[in-house]
């Protein structure tokens, strides 16, 4: 097989394998069910685990500062009220999105290049949304009364704030949650099961067990299975438009210029998903180098990644574009100063960083041979990252910092203690995930033995 | 190959999983109960006071008007607690000797006030006027209940802002006639005849009854 990519055979185009050669049901789970069971902890992987742990430490630390001394310890300050935490919330949610969309929509678009990265990716979200929602309760004056925004039977007879965005916020994030959490885990269960059979030690059988909720493989299970996805994968696929929109919505609700406009629920939706892409990037590329799965996780894999990640990207430097051309279009004062402020004001390093990042530098992505380089491709993506962060940043502070009236201007410089939250949400994240890569199939040893049949390896050769 | 689990895990995750619906409303229902129960909100509870002061005695058996003793609640937000000059006007001349009254007699000679232990008392964050309430025909034991039936005084509400709120929702559940306010011993009329007066006296006593947040969130 050719592994260079399509080749054309009498007009029809032979996409390149999913699947690297040679494999069989077996082997498929052999290999992923043995970087769980019978591989032994790497010094590698335990010195990954202890920065991510020490990272989790402080961000024990600045949430006991917080609570004690109050959110006066981040650089938030009238007129930029909000800093960092939203910064950050939006950034860590959007890199959620792209787990939902490989598990739900790709599911429900049949694209069988999903199935080795589904997993991990779906697990990036959970452990992304978790880091996300920390922000929304670490930023209250008083965290302690988070619960104020649920409607629950209360003592004050009162309902939240209903016309709020960040009252929808709670619900669109904890149903995001919720779903993914419940798809990610319905999925799981057969692999558990798995898990469950091989696994030599008491304790790993009892705990396998105990989650993979009785699994016998019968056709009436796998029959269920099937639907649930499909269930579960209906449910989610609204959510990866829906709850970025609404997101948006923190945003494009207030009155400010940079803010009010109605091009955020689209552009946010098609940047998380950039973002997502990025991160999933960011993280199959050392995964499957250091696990040796390049046969389950292919260059056409990282290709195809690469491709949405660019498509996105397209969309999103046409959402600059077109607030840009909005703001000067319009003939309002402030739109124009909004947008002269981000080209020529304090934070101008920023936003032509942020140009270059989002803008510039994928478009080397329309080059194969980019695309198809590991390094390159780890370098893209890694920037992006760094370049959605940053968009996050421009239109958060760049809009607050300088609004209506130039009396309340002021320049917004972050603390320590912002950074520190920042940095405790990466320990929070991957003290999660190099768990999750030790006790978990990061790959979804289902879904990748159903494509053995496709690649023709489950027949005996003659 | 061997279960893992024994048999009866069949049964027990089954009622687990499906219970744990009804095991969470359950949590839920006892919270609620608990927050509202007067061992949470310290309703009915008497505190420890310097005098064990009888409202009781003073006020139901005596027949002392409430604004004897708490003179401003028709001008002030604060009814007022009263001075110990107040108490000596009576037990200068009667149970002068009495050890019980030993705290107030000491108060007087030093000049110093007694420190009484607040029974109704709304936090900082919240407004509220007497002499609004009195002008509009609430009365007394509509708020601080048969105070002429306590002999030590405790707090007959829960003074959550849901109380306040059901009678700011709808005032004609709870509106007397101005000339019944400060009767300790008035029972309102039950059910239909309440609302029916209460709304005659809505309309003309003028009550508006204010709900949105700043009028006691100020």
């Amino acid at each position: 097989m050719d592994s260079e990519g399509s080749q054309k055979t009498a007009g029809v185009v032979e996409q390149e394998p999913l699947l690297g050669p040679g494999h069989t049901f077996e082997t498929v789970t052999d290999k992923i069910s043995a970087i769980v069971l019978t591989r032994p902890v790497t010094p590698g992987w335990v010195f990954g685990f202890l920065i991510a742990f020490s990272l989790l430490m402080l961000l024990n630390l600045v949430i006991t500062l917080l609570m004690v001394k109050g959110v006066g310890i981040w650089g938030i300050r009238i007129p930029t009220a909000w800093g960092f935490a939203i910064v950050n919330f939006v950034w860590w949610i959007g890199i959620g999105h792209a787990g939902t969309l490989i598990s739900a929509i790709l599911l429900l678009l049949h694209q069988k290049w999903r199935t080795s990265i589904n997993r991990f990716a779906e697990a990036m979200t959970i452990f992304a949304v978790m880091c996300a929602g920390m922000f929304p309760l670490l930023h209250m004056g008083r965290p302690w009364l988070f619960f104020y925004l649920m409607p629950y039977p209360n003592p004050m007879w009162l309902w939240p704030q209903f016309r709020s965005p960040l009252v929808w916020d709670v619900f669109a994030v904890s149903t995001y949650f919720t779903v993914s959490l419940l798809f990610w885990f319905v999925g799981l269960i057969p692999d558990l099961a798995t898990l469950r059979d091989r696994a030599k030690g008491r304790a790993g059988k009892i705990i396998y067990g105990i989650l993979s909720m009785g699994w016998r493989g019968s056709a009436v299970h796998w029959s269920r299975y099937e639907m649930a996805s499909l269930l579960l994968a209906g449910l989610a696929t609204p959510l990866v438009v829906s709850v970025h929109t609404v997101v948006s919505f923190d945003f494009t609700i207030a009155i400010i210029p940079g803010w009010h406009t109605t091009i955020f629920p689209p552009y946010f939706v098609a940047g998380a998903i950039y973002s997502g892409f990025a991160m999933v990037l960011t993280l199959a590329i050392p995964i499957r180098k250091y696990y040796h799965l390049e046969d389950l996780v292919t260059m056409r894999h990282l290709e195809t990644m690469a491709k949405v990640m660019l498509a996105t990207g397209l969309i999103v430097a046409y959402g600059y574009a077109i607030e840009a051309f909005m703001a000067i279009y319009s003939a309002d004062h402030y739109e124009r100063y909004m947008l002269m402020n981000r080209l020529h004001g304090p934070y101008a390093p920023l936003y032509w960083m942020l140009i270059t990042c989002n803008i510039l530098i994928p478009q080397s992505l329309w080059s194969r041979r980019v695309r198809r380089s590991v390094p390159l491709l780890f370098v893209v993506s890694l920037v992006v990252n760094i370049g959605m962060w940053l968009e996050r940043f421009v239109i958060v502070v760049i809009s607050l910092h300088r609004d209506f009236v130039p009396s309340s201007w002021a320049v917004y410089y972050p603390t320590k203690w912002d950074w520190a939250t920042y940095l405790g949400t990466f320990g929070l994240f991957f003290t999660l995930f190099y768990l999750f890569i030790r006790f978990l199939p990061m790959i979804s040893i289902v879904e990748v033995r159903s494509l053995v049949h496709e690649t023709g390896e489950d027949k005996p050769h003659s | 190959m061997a279960q893992i689990f024994h048999r009866s895990t069949n049964l027990i995750s089954r009622v687990s999983i499906y219970g744990a619906v009804l095991i969470i409303g359950g949590l839920g229902y006892a919270l609620y109960t608990i927050a509202m129960s007067p061992w949470y909100t310290e309703q009915n509870l008497s505190r420890q006071q310097p005098v064990p002061f009888s409202h009781r005695h003073h006020a139901g058996e005596l027949g002392i008007d409430c604004r004897y003793c708490h003179t401003s609640v028709e001008k002030s937000s604060f009814a007022g607690l009263p001075p110990t000059q107040t108490c000596m006007t009576c037990h200068s001349q009667i149970w002068t000797n009495a050890s019980m009254l030993e705290p107030v007699r000491a108060s007087y000679r030093n000049d110093t006030s007694l420190a009484w232990t607040r029974v109704n008392a709304l936090p900082d964050f919240v407004y509220f006027d007497h002499s609004i309430h009195v002008a509009k025909g609430i009365g007394c034991t509509t708020c601080h209940g048969h105070i002429a039936e306590m002999p030590l005084t405790y707090r007959a509400g829960t003074l959550y802002m849901s109380w306040c709120l059901d009678c700011h929702r709808q005032p004609e559940k709870y509106v007397r006639p101005k000339s019944e306010v400060f009767n300790p011993f008035y029972e309102p009329p039950s059910g239909a005849k309440q609302l029916e007066m209460g709304r005659k006296l809505v309309k003309e006593y003028k009550i508006q009854s204010l709900q949105h947040c700043s009028t006691c969130h100020r």
